[in-house]
């Protein structure tokens, strides 16, 4: 192989969890492709957008395009971020055809990092080792918006110790929200311990996604409850050994 | 006038002229299936009884005159004029009042008598469902205000589902100024989600199939 | 946001017995649903809703048709059409007719519409008696309040509530059994019928070539309402026309499955006109007021419009994790859950409650089992951009915007990005390397202290991914 990936890592992993890029960049070198990171990289703008700034959302999003217009491939280790890029730009530039077009043309290389390694890599098991019992959280907009149910499922069947648990009530959302966690605080705290209460009756330890957003609502609501479920990324879980 | 203003204010919003046709709507979707007639009978049979109504299938008219006797017991009953009960002999079973064409004359009766029976148009096989169009054969209280209903018709009626329905019936207007479709006995869960049956209309529902 | 928004929010959520009362209805009408939609039982489903959003698109983009053709339908069989700017004209319509006829007993089915013109006061406060006959509905009715929910109105009421309700107002024996409740409804409420002088109903659908209307329901007081008096009125918002009869197959379908996780309700009534020559009972007088009350406000713009495909079900509410939390009566307005949020601001302007279209996490699941396809979600975004520019001309939330407008210049300057993240995590280290609990008072504030009222924060990284990255 030895293609040339391009990771967008977000803000959110460069400025909080850098150590999710780091294990992604693990994973795609492990199966033998070459990651690079442009450094003018910042944000998709979704902060932005799901705020109801659209202007100030279209400038992020004209930078991200300007950064990553020339990479073959784009990786992302963010559900929400991936569908900001894929679904929600070309409503951003619905009157502005130029940007559309150049939309057009990167959306397609725009790739979820499961839904990259299960359909780009068509790789399963990356010879990971994770003894734990682990429930996976899927993140709203990688379920509903990019339709990821079954490919992290089908990575984490692989992992060696690692048992896997359903959520119930299945696809409900942590709470996060982006502003809406702290406009509406206590409603999103209470979204957020009923997650944990999901999570606590699943019996797992582990609790993995595809969103640091996710993970750092349902970490922030674990460790408030001082429990000692711990949270992580697909990444990580995939590049341990 | 206000007829007049809410539709400029429609149509300015639309950008639509006054008796501008419209475009052709979607093609009707209309997919009925084939189904043998015993597998009606039992789908009817099923989603009726699972709905804690009774389903009674018996081969003639005079069987099905017996049916509804021993269901009757000796509780009082209302008829219909549907041609198809007075073929099957219903209307002379005793304690039951037929013949009935006056509006307060029914209402009275439909409020102090245990059963209504009726007839109906048709039946619809995957849900449960009975049909019923009102006219001078068919009041439409008779299926509703006494607490038990019981509907007698044959087995030629069975479609198989609502698809069917609207394919026989296009405009159901055309005919009744009323057509109900009935599946299972009047229900509630508005307290606590708890179900209760028989809240305005009949708590007992009989559909006996003859054929 | 208001005040009384945010106390209705905190009043929910601190009430143990509420939470696990919504909690637990919403989650079996949920499952209900799910499980008549299964593949294995309903293999069409995707393309029903498909066939039901173009439909309705195609009913909306054309009302003024539909409308017109409906109207001609209804008077060919005898009805009349009365047209209505909002709830004082539809009072006013109703009071005269009332007054011509001598009548003074009104039974009332359940009907969003008339609730949200609340048609009721308006008619008592002109000395007419109007009684709700759906039980969740006279259970509220007797207690003064309004609907908690589309399709279950009484969800919020436990029997102990509803035995006080009975005793009080009616001045029953107290009883907390559901079946008596159920029966000394059902015997108090068949007088009213039978007494009745008018009939008022809603409308799930007005069918523009029959001329019908149809209502759906499970306990019988519609057809009742409908039968009993001699006169029926249907009030529907005008959004409610469907071109023919045989679109019903597709629509009845995905209603009662969505509502309830019914194949059918138990009674789906096609009404159209008063009793024809010979037919013994049913109604001598049959009209149907066709209410704008804001309506036509959502049509000019395609993407809002949708909004006006609701078919009432209520799956929105059910699915929804913010609903399923601040319940019904949360909502400014009778209209909760998903559709409440994008149906409010649009009805009654973005000032009525400018926090509204912010209290959703965007999850989409609103979307996902919506019948007809609306998408929820992103008419939501595009009112939270009408109320920021709302605000933006009255002088309002100039600091959220000026923070946005900052996030966007630092976003495009990579190098100042990398320093205001450093600079931010300096300042926030807590040192052991913990998920951090509570900050020094000085840093306490605004969004810091909203996220920290409830959780804990993660510890800023000794490096950025960026500076890791180029260690390597």
């Amino acid at each position: 192989m030895g293609q040339s990936v391009s990771m967008f890592v977000t803000c959110m992993v460069d400025q909080i969890f850098p150590q999710i890029g780091m294990s992604m960049a693990r994973v795609l070198e492990g199966l033998g492709f070459h990651p690079d990171f442009p450094e003018a990289q910042t944000c998709c703008g979704q902060p932005a957008f799901n705020s109801g700034y659209q202007d100030e959302a279209r400038a992020v999003a004209v930078h991200f395009l300007d950064v990553f217009e020339s990479s073959e491939a784009v990786v992302v280790p963010s559900g929400s971020c991936t569908a900001m890029i894929t679904h929600h730009f070309a409503e951003l530039f619905h009157d502005d055809p130029a940007n559309r077009a150049r939309v057009a043309a990167l959306a397609p290389r725009v790739w979820e990092f499961s839904k990259f390694l299960t359909e780009v890599a068509r790789v399963e098991d990356v010879g990971a080792r994770l003894e734990t019992v682990a429930a996976f959280h899927d993140g709203c907009h990688a379920l509903r918006e990019l339709a990821i149910h079954d490919a992290p499922r089908r990575l984490l069947a692989r992992v060696q110790g690692l048992q896997l648990r359903e959520l119930e009530p299945a696809g409900e959302c942590c709470g996060f929200g982006g502003t809406f966690s702290v406009k509406f605080d206590e409603l999103s705290g209470a979204m957020a311990r009923g997650k944990v209460d999901a999570i606590l009756r699943s019996g797992a330890d582990t609790v993995i996604s595809l969103d640091p957003s996710c993970l750092m609502q349902i970490q922030g609501a674990l460790s408030r409850a001082g429990l000692k479920v711990r949270t992580l990324h697909l990444a990580e879980v995939l590049a341990s050994r | 006038m206000s007829r007049e203003d809410v539709l400029h204010r429609v149509r300015t919003a639309l950008g639509r002229d006054a008796g501008q046709p419209a475009p052709a709507p979607p093609p009707v979707r209309l997919r009925i299936p084939e189904v043998s007639p015993e597998a009606r009978i039992a789908s009817m049979t099923a989603r009726l009884e699972a709905l804690a109504g009774r389903v009674c299938r018996v081969s003639t008219p005079a069987a099905a005159r017996a049916a509804v006797a021993e269901i009757l017991g000796d509780r009082t009953a209302i008829i219909s004029n549907a041609p198809y009960l007075k073929e099957c002999g219903l209307s002379t079973l005793p304690g039951v009042r037929s013949g009935i064409y006056d509006r307060d004359q029914l209402r009275a009766l439909c409020s102090t008598l245990d059963v209504g029976i009726t007839s109906a148009d048709y039946a619809l096989a995957d849900t449960g469902t009975l049909v019923l169009l009102s006219s001078p054969q068919e009041a439409r209280l008779i299926s509703l205000l006494p607490p038990a209903h019981i509907a007698v018709l044959p087995c030629s009626r069975l479609l198989t589902g609502l698809d069917e329905l609207f394919s026989s019936r296009p405009d159901p207007a055309a005919v009744s100024s009323s057509m109900v479709l009935i599946t299972g006995p009047s229900r509630t869960a508005d307290i606590e989600q708890i179900l209760v049956r028989g809240v305005h209309g009949p708590g007992q529902i009989t559909v006996i199939l003859v054929g | 946001m208001s005040r009384a928004f945010q106390q209705q929010i905190h009043n929910t959520l601190a009430d143990a017995r509420l939470q696990e009362a919504i909690y637990t209805a919403t989650g079996r009408l949920k499952d209900s649903r799910r499980a008549v939609i299964a593949d294995s039982v309903l293999p069409d489903y995707q393309e029903l809703r498909t066939q039901a959003n173009l439909l309705k698109q195609h009913a909306i983009d054309n009302l003024d048709y539909y409308l017109e053709q409906f109207q001609g339908s209804v008077e060919a069989h005898g009805g009349r059409v009365t047209w209505c700017k909002d709830g004082t004209e539809v009072a006013d319509f109703v009071l005269s007719l009332a007054k011509q006829r001598g009548a003074r007993l009104i039974v009332k089915s359940k009907s969003m519409t008339t609730e949200e013109i609340d048609l009721n006061e308006r008619l008592e406060h002109h000395g007419l008696e109007s009684v709700e006959t759906d039980l969740g509905e006279y259970i509220l009715q007797l207690a003064h309040e309004r609907p908690y929910h589309i399709v279950a109105p009484a969800l919020h009421k436990t029997r102990y509530d509803v035995a006080n309700i009975l005793t009080e107002r009616l001045h029953a024996p107290h009883d907390t059994i559901i079946e008596n409740q159920t029966a000394l409804a059902r015997s108090v409420l068949r007088q009213k019928f039978l007494a009745a002088d008018i009939g008022i109903t809603g409308a799930n659908f007005l069918v523009a070539d029959s001329g019908a209307i149809v209502l759906v329901e499970n306990e019988g007081n519609a057809r009742l309402t409908t039968s009993a008096p001699k006169i029926h009125i249907a009030v529907a918002g005008i959004e409610k026309v469907i071109p023919r009869a045989q679109d019903l197959a597709v629509f009845l379908k995905l209603l009662a499955r969505s509502a309830t996780g019914q194949l059918l309700s138990v009674y789906t009534s096609f009404l159209s006109g008063p009793r024809r020559p010979g037919e013994i009972d049913g109604p001598d007088e049959f009209h149907v007021v066709l209410l704008d009350n804001g309506r036509t406000r959502l049509l000019p713009n395609r993407e809002r419009r949708q909004s006006l495909y609701c078919i009432r079900c209520g799956a929105c509410l059910n699915t929804c994790p913010v609903y399923r939390k601040i319940g019904g009566h949360s909502f400014p307005w009778v209209y909760s859950g998903p559709i409440g949020a994008i149906i409010t601001p649009q009805f009654m302007g973005p000032a009525h409650e400018p926090g509204l279209p912010f209290a959703s996490s965007l999850c989409g699941a609103c979307a996902e089992v919506c019948p007809v396809k609306i998408d929820i979600p992103k008419i939501l975004l595009d009112l939270r951009s009408e109320v920021h520019k709302t605000e933006a001309q009255a002088g309002k939330n100039r600091l959220e915007k000026f923070v946005f407008r900052a996030f966007a210049w630092l976003m495009r300057h990579p190098r100042a990005y990398e320093i205001a993240g450093r600079l931010a995590a300096l300042s926030s280290s807590s040192g052991d390397g913990g998920w951090i609990r509570r900050v020094p008072a000085l840093l306490n504030v605004g969004p810091l202290r909203a996220w920290l009222s409830q959780r804990d924060l993660p510890p800023p990284p000794a490096r950025s991914f960026r500076q890791l990255w180029r260690r390597r």
